[in-house]
């Protein structure tokens, strides 16, 4: 049953589960506004006592306002929260931990080099000494992680975690402050498959004691695996409340994006050519002296898409890098049979791009845009010294760029079509699209994709996609990086897992799934590889 | 987004900034138990009142134009350069040089090599603290500032022991040749019958720095060169992704920046005093971080505001001389002016702010 914003205002707690329980938190017409911005929008929530809630939107949305209004750290301009059926002011996050709201952070907030012991404690301690809120504290501890696999070393110190276990740790400050509502915002974005599973089985033994939970994905998947029922928001508007054994993942991605979405590419098995990119023994230390890639082997073909898929971190940044120009590396790549310099001066960004390589990186605000930039003079970003964008060998020609600026943002379907406008005032997915409009109209031989749709909406997402095939098809040679298990399995050709600085096996799509691909994101390789690689 | 339009960024801020300084100072002129009214009149009519005054004005905002480029072009690379002061004196320095090589014969050719004389010297020495910071992680603001010691040492030292006249009891090198001496307003103005006083010290370096305001304008927003150097100092992660190799644009932009300052010494040495004499920028390194945060590092901004810390100094002079208010007072109120212009931005933008957002609220529901 789908119930609109404003019928739920008139008749408030329509039975969205078939439960009779009492409702835990309930939210009546809030609205927020950031100047001119209408983040919220008269939302109203009610959640049972002893559910999983989950809230799903796009990027933008509004859902991270609305839980952040309701851990104190925003106030609402107008509406209610009443917790446990009682009205309560939360002016901030004391306030609502004393109202029982517990919330972990899709960045923790973890003292790195204190124990887990005192990270638990820190901000809740009973009295000057510390002793016996730490005595205390591992006592809750080894209790909790009895009852809900919640295992972690007491004395380990944060740094050494892995960020599983940082999370857990996150997951126990908030069940210390004796909170019966857990708000988690985002918490499988850096978690294997495993993890996750390991979290979800972590929740349900939560909900199985009385816990309310709340929680705030824009994965379709986990919403339909784990929750109860379902909020959807859109534009800052709740636009509609269901339960979870009602709906299907293409109705929420309808309601999400107000329209109907193709959750799948569509596209034609890859006709492979020669081989573009050869990478042999790659091996990257990075500033800290760290060993990030471990002598990694790979190629990637013409017209084909080499998706490299792995949990954050694993050395997928650090292969992007040396390939995009501005990372050292030793071993031996060649892109299109030349061999590239990886370490002297030849290896910055402009040589690898005179090679027809483009980059489009993980992350657009930091490297791929310049926020402060209008959208024209980031079309040229990286491309500046191209001559035909200049006047003469020291004036740029502006008003060329512009102009070509506003025909490329066009063919890419970029809105606001304004190239004057700054590249911070356009949303995650146009900004997306202002980066792929450089680098994929440049025609490049190979192209260096990470984490295409990051922040991206939906709508935006399908376009992305199909921008990435059709370079494909055209025969260019694709190296994607993505954390999105979904993402991997739509788009590439064949997967390589990386782990720990490793490639711990390549699979052809058709010949995988998710359980196995996980296992190798996880380090664990039990299985033949698909040697594609070696001759086709 | 822009919450405000973009004029009562430029100008209403700043406005209401000097507004409120004025104001403070005011209270402080009160507090010693002067007019402050009287004050303000006097500093006007100073500044501006007689050619003599405004021929003084004009030559501290000269060389206020000069600083607070200079500091302005580094900051676009989000570089900041304290060393101005430094930079200065060394540019004096190689002004100096120039102008007493050789016995020039005119001045249009002198002022052109003088110019050479003080950037050259004036980049040079922005040079070694750009490469330590691009190479070695050096910070730039210890060391810039560091290096204004140095200068005054080392300035300080070949004054006395090679440039000084001999037997001459002041620490100052000989005066320059006929040949070197600049167009003041006086000279340059008598042609078209206006009567400039004759003893007022701005001289055509006023229009020099005029066009480097505008050379800057060109550099950092037409030139490929600028655009390196404002992407690197937005994002330095995002230059080192596009290839702008971050060494490079580190030590051209604090190059730049140092000529410009050294640019200032054709104003100081080669204008008004004809020679070089200790400590002859007199604060006017520092000053241009001023002018530079207040005029928003942009040309047009940073020649008002020049023109305004020329008017705070020459007026202030004034001040103490006619009113007996004590010249530590007049350091108060210019420094009541940076802090409200630069400092304290935000405590007038954020309501400035909110109530633009409240009017247009009010239109659009109307």
């Amino acid at each position: 049953m789908v119930s609109t914003t404003h019928e739920g205002r008139q008749t408030p707690a329509a039975p969205i589960a078939p439960s009779t329980a009492p409702l835990a938190i309930e939210l009546r017409g809030i609205s927020k506004a950031f100047g001119p911005v209408q983040a919220n929008k008269d939302i109203c929530i009610s959640v049972r006592k002893g559910t999983i809630h989950g809230i799903i939107g796009e990027n933008g949305a509004g859902k991270s306002t609305l839980m952040s209004i309701l851990y104190g750290f925003y106030k609402a301009d107008s509406g209610t929260v009443l917790i446990n059926g009682k009205e309560v002011q939360i002016t901030d996050s004391q306030a609502a931990i004393a109202a029982g709201i517990g919330m972990v952070f899709q960045h923790f907030k973890l003292v790195e080099n204190f124990s887990v012991l005192e990270n638990v404690v820190l901000g809740a301690e009973d009295g000057g000494l510390l002793m016996p809120s730490l005595g205390k504290a591992r006592k809750l501890l080894k209790q909790l992680s009895d009852e809900y696999e919640l295992s972690v070393d007491p004395d380990a110190l944060i740094e050494d975690l892995s960020v599983g276990h940082q999370q857990r740790v996150e997951i126990l400050k908030a069940l210390y402050r004796q909170a019966d509502i857990l708000i988690l915002d985002e918490p499988t974005g850096v978690l294997t498959p495993a993890e996750a599973d390991h979290l979800f089985r972590i929740l349900e033994g939560l909900k199985a004691q009385g816990k309310t939970i709340i929680l705030i994905t824009h994965k379709l998947r986990e919403i339909m695996n784990v929750t109860d029922s379902v909020s959807v928001m859109r534009r800052g508007e709740m636009t509609a409340t269901v339960s979870t054994a009602d709906t299907s993942p293409e109705q929420l991605a309808e309601l999400m994006v107000g329209r109907k979405v193709l959750l799948e590419v569509d596209k034609t098995p890859a006709t492979p050519g020669a081989p573009i990119l050869e990478v042999e023994k790659l091996t990257v230390v990075d500033s800290h002296g760290v060993t990030r890639v471990k002598g990694v082997d790979l190629t990637v073909r013409a017209g084909e898409i080499l998706g490299i898929a792995g949990v954050a971190g694993n050395g997928q940044t650090e292969l992007l890098e040396v390939l995009g120009g501005y990372q050292t590396g030793t071993g031996v790549i060649r892109v299109n049979g030349q061999e590239l310099d990886l370490t002297g001066k030849a290896s910055d960004g402009q040589s690898r791009r005179a090679r027809g390589i483009a980059h489009v990186p993980e992350d657009r605000h930091d490297e791929g845009l310049i926020l402060n930039f209008a959208a024209w003079e980031n079309i040229v970003f990286g491309y500046h010294h191209d001559p035909e964008y200049q006047k003469n060998a020291w004036i740029m020609d502006n008003a060329k760029i512009k102009k070509i600026a506003h025909e490329k943002m066009e063919r890419f379907d970029t809105r606001p079509l304004n190239e004057k406008l700054e590249a911070k005032s356009f949303s995650g997915g146009n900004q997306q699209k202002i980066v792929l409009a450089r680098e994929i109209e440049r025609n490049p031989d190979l192209l260096l994709i990470g984490q295409p749709t990051r922040g991206v909406d939906i709508g935006a997402i399908e376009f992305i996609h199909q921008q990435i095939v059709a370079l494909r098809d055209q025969g260019k040679a694709i190296l994607l990086v993505s954390v999105e298990l979904d993402e991997i399995m739509a788009l590439s050709d064949r997967i390589a897992v990386m782990f720990d600085g490793n490639i711990m096996g390549e699979r052809l799509p058709s010949e995988t799934n998710e359980q196995e691909l996980g296992m190798l994101m996880a380090g664990i390789n039990n299985g033949a590889d698909a040697t594609l690689s070696e001759g086709a | 987004m822009q919450a405000m339009p973009k004029w009562a960024d430029a100008v209403l801020i700043p406005l209401i900034s000097i507004l409120l300084a004025f104001f403070f100072s005011g209270l402080t002129i009160l507090a010693i138990g002067k007019d402050p009214v009287v004050a303000i009149q006097t500093m006007v009519q100073g500044a501006f009142g007689s050619t003599n005054g405004l021929g003084y004005t004009l030559y501290y905002t000269t060389n206020f134009i000069f600083t607070g480029l200079a500091i302005a072009v580094a900051y676009h690379a989000r570089l900041f350069n304290i060393g101005g002061e430094g930079q200065v004196m060394l540019g004096g320095l190689g002004v100096a040089l120039v102008c007493l090589a050789i016995d020039w014969p005119h001045w249009t050719l002198a002022l052109p090599a003088a110019m050479v004389g003080g950037a050259v010297f004036g980049a040079a020495w922005a040079f070694i603290p750009a490469y330590l910071q691009a190479k070695r992680g050096s910070h730039i603001v210890i060391t810039t500032m560091m290096f204004n010691f140095i200068a005054s040492a080392f300035v300080g030292y070949i004054l006395l022991n090679y440039l000084k006249v001999p037997g001459s009891m002041s620490t100052e090198s000989a005066g320059f040749s006929a040949g070197a001496h600049l167009p003041t307003f006086h000279e340059m103005l008598a042609p078209f019958g206006i009567n400039f006083n004759k003893n007022a010290p701005a001289n055509i370096s006023f229009l020099i720095a005029l066009l480097a305001a505008f050379g800057f304008w060109v550099l950092i927003w037409k030139t490929r060169l600028g655009y390196e150097i404002r992407s690197f100092g937005e994002s330095e992660s995002a230059a080192k992704y596009a290839g702008i190799n971050p060494v490079r644009i580190t030590v051209i932009a604090m190059m730049i920046s140092g000529a410009l300052c050294g640019l200032m010494a054709i104003n100081n040495v080669m204008g008004e005093a004809e020679r070089l004499i200790d400590n002859a920028p007199e604060g006017a390194g520092f000053i241009g971080i001023a002018v530079a945060l207040m005029g928003r590092n942009h040309p047009i901004g940073i020649v008002l505001a020049a023109l305004l810390f020329g008017f705070l100094y020459q007026g202030g002079a004034e001040l103490t001389f006619w009113e007996a208010i004590p010249r530590e007072l007049i350091i108060v109120i210019q420094g009541l002016v940076i802090m409200f212009t630069g400092a304290l931005d935000n405590m007038v933008r954020a309501p400035l702010e909110k109530l633009f957002l409240t009017l247009r609220k009010n239109k659009k529901g109307a």
